[in-house]
């Protein structure tokens, strides 16, 4: 550029441009700090550019270099690769300080017996919170959130009524290796008034109303080896933890849904048709054999249910 | 003929003048008081039955805020937002009484940039020395000297920021850690940060933040009536009807001036060289004016040496320079000391009326209700004691009003806490519900009552139980 150009009045550099004869345009450099953090930022980009993803190239991009994030992956092995924050987020998620926290806790509730967990609040309020979110993972699609469970198709965890037992040791077990639930269909050995009586007096072993006659009928089908039914289900009627038979003496149904029936016609409708029916059910495993879950997330789910449900007495 | 310099940029690197007086005084024992708060406090100890041994302590992770023997939790926050209204109504309240005296005596730019002058002064000399400095070529005295002093500067805003770092954690093993490059990264990063904010500021912004950059300056002006005191040039009795003079020749003598016409105003110029944003007082009051009252000290000196009465410049109201009376009691200064006032007493009691025990029981909703083999119903609760005294305590939890009712906690009927600590638990409650009542939802309390411990009273949650 040829010399500046001043303005006379004020002898600050002017750009040239005149306009309207006298309107001029000042030619304000930047202040020097200014135009150095202006540098700065132009420095910062490309070092950004050099250390993180940034271009694409084709297919690909460019990973960025010195910016490695090591994680485990779900199946166990090291991964290392260029930053994203899909891996950021897996290895706070192993390596953050809750992560750890919770690691520690885990560890400490794999090493107690069911009496501790149960006996140390700390511990109790762990597995609740690690606990709901496992059940939420592995069993709430069945059992439902909860664990209030869907009559005729899953049983309710949290009252206090089990099938295969509720003791700690029990439930593990139904976990670890899953249940196969089956009672036989009736269909064939019943006729329908025979239906009728053994349903009635299966409704009258837990205080339902029921025809009297057709009860006395029922007991000695149920009780005799035309029904066979006190073989599994004991002549009490109070079922059998080895055989997952269901205790029918007490109020809850896990198969007819009778708190659903209104009238005494449809909850007996409703137990017959489980007889003529039969009951098959079953529970997937959870141990290495099926879900592969660890002894410890075993733990966890055993001693959070042994919480959650109802049973007092172990 | 305006120069290009005076057009492109504002005349920087101001040199005030050093002074005496009572408020230099003031300032500097106001100065002495923030420092020896802000940087000894992190060190001071402070004995805990739990938690740390330091007197004020922000521990994040942890969740706990300890001031002395105040322990704040997260749920404490609010305060946080109490305390901030009560310092922005107070510096309201203040700035209608009298003006921006937070500016010229508490503010952080205004309190380190005078610590920065104190180190320059100390290297460099006074005003005249350090403009002649400047003047000077680099040579070996100039580069000592300038050196020295940003290096004084850049200790003592590292030292800042690592100060600041000491608030959030134990500050014997954070310092060790910063030496030996083992604290966390928050540390360094905090440090450095408010290293080189402190030393741009204080060191090279200067005045410029009180007269560019700060957003308090823009509207304090609104909070100014002619009632509030402020730095003001009596200029009635400095220009007199002919002007202001220098005390030459016969104009020494105040009877001769006055004779002549002539105020009390020698123009020396000391009050605008003492100023630390380049105010001449004598135009009137200015934005950049902080209220610092330097050159009150400056004018008084002068008028001392001449033997006449101090207070050419002084604190008084538009109306107070007038000759009116200064009205103290007005709507805008009532309304914002009520409001200082209320916030104070809301911050007070709020804090002495903290609860040191907390309780709450939020229902399970999912299943909201079990049925359980005998027919009862049962609801399930989690309760969550949070003992916030420095006292281990023991508790009972029991259920009011819910006769029939039995309540379950597991092994848990006798709660034990440790000092500063919660616990959560699992609470059934199980019910019988009787034939002829149809009631869904019924309403009861649970009661904890302390057996032991700090707190004497009992908590009572009110609580619902539902039934199908
Ligand atoms: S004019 Fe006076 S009171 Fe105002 S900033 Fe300057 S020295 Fe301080
Ligand atoms: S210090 Fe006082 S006497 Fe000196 S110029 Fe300022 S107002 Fe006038």
């Amino acid at each position: 550029m040829a010399t500046p150009v001043k303005d006379p009045l004020t002898g600050a550099e002017t750009t040239g441009h005149v306009w309207d004869e006298t309107l001029q345009e000042f030619n304000n450099p930047l202040p020097r700090w200014w135009l150095w953090t202006f540098y700065g930022t132009i420095i910062f980009a490309i070092v950004y550019w050099i250390m993180y993803p940034s271009w694409p190239i084709g297919k690909s991009y460019l990973k960025g270099v010195g910016n490695e994030i090591t994680y485990k992956t779900d199946a166990g092995e090291e991964k290392t690769t260029h930053w994203n924050m899909r891996a950021l987020l897996a290895h706070d998620m192993q390596n953050g300080e809750s992560a750890l926290k919770q690691k520690e806790y885990l560890e400490k509730v794999g090493a107690a017996t069911y009496e501790q967990i149960a006996a140390d609040a700390d511990m109790s309020a762990f597995v609740r919170s690690y606990g709901v979110g496992m059940f939420g993972d592995n069993c709430a699609a069945c059992h439902q959130s909860g664990g209030q469970g869907v009559v005729g198709m899953y049983p309710n965890l949290v009252d206090d009524d089990w099938l295969w037992g509720g003791d700690t040791q029990t439930i593990e077990t139904t976990i670890r290796n899953g249940r196969l639930g089956y009672m036989p269909a009736f269909s064939k050995t019943f006729d329908e008034t025979q239906l009728t009586q053994v349903a009635s007096y299966v409704l009258s072993l837990s205080g339902e109303e029921a025809d009297a006659a057709a009860v006395a009928e029922g007991q000695k089908i149920f009780q005799g080896e035309t029904g066979g039914c006190y073989m599994c289900h004991t002549s009490e009627g109070k079922g059998m933890y080895a055989q997952g038979a269901a205790n029918l003496t007490d109020k809850i149904w896990t198969v007819a849904n009778l708190p659903a029936a209104e009238t005494t016609q449809a909850k007996l409708d409703a137990v017959k048709a489980v007889i003529h029916n039969g009951v098959k059910r079953q529970m997937p495993v959870f141990g290495k054999d099926g879900r592969n879950l660890s002894d410890t997330e075993i733990k966890v789910l055993t001693a959070y249910l042994q919480q959650m449900s109802s049973e007092t007495a172990q | 003929m305006m120069k290009t310099e005076a057009v492109i940029e504002p005349k920087s690197t101001l040199q005030p003048r050093s002074v005496e007086g009572r408020f230099r005084n003031a300032k500097t024992a106001i100065l002495v008081f923030a420092y020896a708060v802000f940087f000894l406090l992190p060190w001071l100890r402070w004995e805990r039955a739990v938690g740390p041994d330091q007197a004020v302590l922000f521990d994040i992770p942890g969740r706990r805020y300890y001031i002395f023997d105040l322990v704040m939790h997260a749920q404490d926050i609010f305060w946080l937002t109490a305390l901030l209204f009560l310092a922005a109504v107070l510096l309201f309240f203040v700035t209608t009484l009298f003006g921006r005296v937070f500016c010229g005596y508490f503010c952080f730019q205004t309190l380190w940039t005078d610590a920065f002058r104190f180190f320059e002064k100390f290297i460099q000399g006074d005003r005249v020395a350090r403009l002649r400095l400047d003047k000077q070529p680099w040579n070996a005295e100039k580069i000592l000297k300038k050196g020295l002093t940003h290096l004084s500067w850049l200790a003592l805003a590292l030292w800042t920021g690592i100060s600041f770092a000491l608030y959030w954690g134990d500050a014997f093993e954070l310092t060790t850690a910063f030496f030996t490059g083992t604290a966390p990264s928050a540390m360094y990063g905090t440090a450095i940060i408010l290293m080189s904010t402190t030393y741009l500021t204080a060191g090279w912004a200067k005045e410029h933040v009180c007269l560019h950059m700060c957003p308090y300056s823009r509207f304090q002006s609104v909070m100014f009536d002619q009632d509030t005191v402020i730095v003001s040039y009596d200029a009635k009795r400095g220009e007199g009807s002919t002007g202001r003079v220098k005390p030459i020749k016969d104009m020494r003598d105040q009877q001769a001036r006055q004779s002549a016409g002539h105020g009390d105003c020698v123009d020396c110029g000391l009050c605008v060289q003492v100023c630390p944003t380049g105010v001449d007082i004598r135009k009137g009051l200015q934005i950049g004016c902080i209220h610092c009252a330097l050159c009150i000290d400056a004018c008084d000196g002068i008028m001392d040496k001449q033997g006449w009465e101090r207070g050419l410049i002084r604190y008084t109201s538009e109306h107070g320079l007038e000759g009116k009376k200064t009205k103290v009691l007005k709507l805008r200064t009532v309304g914002y000391g009520l409001a200082t006032l209320l916030a104070t007493i809301y911050l007070v009691w709020s804090i002495g009326n903290s609860k040191l025990l907390e309780v709450t029981a939020v229902q399970i909703r999912s299943p909201l209700f079990v049925q359980l083999s005998d027919g009862r119903i049962q609801n399930s609760f989690e309760v969550k004691v949070n003992n916030k005294s420095m006292e281990a305590g023991r508790y009972q939890l029991v259920i009011d009003n819910f006769p029939g009712a039995e309540l379950e906690l597991g092994q848990f009927s006798d709660i034990q806490l440790k000092p500063d600590s919660s616990i959560r638990i699992l609470a059934k409650i199980r019910y019988t519900v009787p034939p002829d009542d149809t009631q869904k939802n019924r309403e009861f309390q649970f009661r904890l009552t302390p057996l032991e411990g700090k707190v004497k009273e009992s908590v009572i949650i009110p609580s619902h139980f539902i039934t199908p």
